[in-house]
């Protein structure tokens, strides 16, 4: 086993201390040592998007990233979004139009969306698919996935 | 799938960056944006016992004009690049590229440098950095030298960096006045690597090409320039007959592989198609310029 490394790391507003080994992938540090389930892994090699998360603000895949590397970083993941009965706008529209099925790849489109509404117009439905080129939905629900996000594209989600 | 344990170094300064590689011999290797290092870690395709983590070094991603040129640090990351308004303004081809590369994601943290120093056979900015006439600046403990692209590219995930070396940037010139530009590719999916990708800067004066660049990339083991072809534009209008000639000029110039996504055949086919359409907007660009 190689030297463990000091890390602090902010997830969704608080801030961990923990020792971690520098093979640590960001998706386990998330998942096993904070017991933060929301952010699913799939792939573990970047293919799928299950497991994006934000980066100080930017959409990033969690498994091609080390928990030692976000030392001093702020990462948000789906938990931060909204809770049951508190969900927000981009949450509620995929309640709405039934833009998950199994739910695996949610957390991933969520995260993936959030970033995409606020750096880009997405002002067609191409735009939409483009921008989710990154995510695969293994239930192949992709149309109801679009027409939630086109359903609050302009909303508020840009950056201020 | 987890990647093996490795020792890990986050470097502060290009100095410290490289003392660790030259002390470390052939055993570590450097993760920037780790968008293409982290998935060969954790198929274990690699084994490095250090990994060298230049993130956190400052100024390596400023993006910045000199006279006739750009200078894009090597931790400058794909968005960055897509987004920059230097860029759209001196390097319009380069924007419209980068916004071809992957997914937001995979953009958000990929870096130049190490898209340059990984070298995927389909991969966008390698084929830019040929196009462009980049020079690219290596560091190690012992120096730093200058190379130009066209003599960086060896073969498949291969290039003319030593284990001790990084790259700290490129230098990219200014596109001459009265330039136009194309880009076109065809991928499975967007995002995907290209199955062909062709992008071309024609420069006009008085009605005919006085420069022409052509560059490919998913057509063989690199990214390449299409040379010959670029010849037969020179001094001449672009019309069809010269179109068709120089479609198959680069036809004859490649040697695509065969693979999972598209034979040897197909992708040469399109490499054609490809360059046909980037040549006719760069032409349309260029004469728009000049009106």
């Amino acid at each position: 086993m190689s030297k463990t490394c000091e890390i602090g790391v902010t997830v969704n507003g608080t801030t961990h201390r923990a020792a971690v080994e520098p093979r640590l992938l960001l998706t386990d540090f998330l998942r096993h040592t904070l017991g933060l389930t929301g952010t699913h892994v799939g792939c573990e090699h970047g293919v799928c998007g299950a497991c994006t998360v934000l980066i100080d603000g930017d959409s990033a895949r969690a498994c091609l990233m080390f928990a030692v590397q976000a030392d001093g970083r702020s990462i948000e993941t789906v938990e931060s979004l909204g809770r049951i009965g508190q969900m927000n706008a981009l949450q509620e529209s995929f309640h709405e139009h039934h833009a998950l099925q199994c739910g695996f790849c949610t957390p991933g489109m969520l995260m993936t969306a959030t970033d995409l509404l606020r750096k880009y117009p997405l002002a067609t439905d191409d735009d939409i698919r483009k921008g989710l080129s990154g995510n695969l939905c293994r239930c192949t629900g992709y149309e109801h996935i679009v027409k939630a996000i086109r359903a609050v594209v302009g909303k508020g989600h840009q950056r201020p | 799938m987890k990647p093996p344990a490795f020792d890990y170094i986050a470097a502060d300064s290009i100095a410290m960056a490289v003392a660790a590689l030259a002390e470390a011999g052939d055993d570590a290797k450097i993760i920037a944006g780790g968008q293409s290092l982290v998935p060969m870690l954790n198929f274990r395709m690699l084994r490095p016992s250090i990994l060298v983590d230049i993130n956190r070094i400052a100024g390596l991603d400023v993006i910045e004009e000199t006279s006739g040129a750009i200078r894009i640090g090597a931790l400058t990351r794909h968005y960055q690049l897509e987004t920059s308004p230097l860029i759209s303004r001196h390097l319009p081809v380069l924007s419209c590229a980068m916004t071809h590369v992957a997914h937001l994601a995979i953009r958000n943290r990929g870096t130049i440098g190490g898209s340059l120093a990984h070298a995927d056979p389909a991969a966008e900015l390698p084929m830019m950095a040929l196009l462009l006439d980049a020079e690219l600046r290596v560091a190690s403990a012992s120096g730093e030298r200058t190379i130009a692209a066209r003599d960086f590219f060896l073969g498949a995930l291969t290039v003319d960096l030593a284990s001790d070396e990084i790259i700290t940037g490129i230098v990219l010139p200014k596109l001459p006045l009265r330039t136009g530009w194309g880009f076109a590719e065809v991928a499975r999916r967007h995002g995907d690597f290209a199955l062909a990708a062709v992008a071309a800067t024609l420069t006009v004066s008085g009605g005919s090409i006085e420069q022409a660049r052509i560059a490919l990339t998913g057509v063989g083991p690199t990214a390449l320039r299409g040379t010959e072809a670029e010849g037969l534009l020179i001094g001449h209008a672009l019309e069809p007959d010269l179109t068709h000639r120089v479609v198959e000029a680069v036809r004859a110039t490649i040697e695509p592989e065969t693979d999972l996504h598209a034979s040897s055949d197909y992708r040469r086919h399109l490499a054609g198609v490809l360059t046909g359409r980037a040549l006719a907007a760069a032409w349309r660009r260029a004469n728009e310029s000049v009106a």
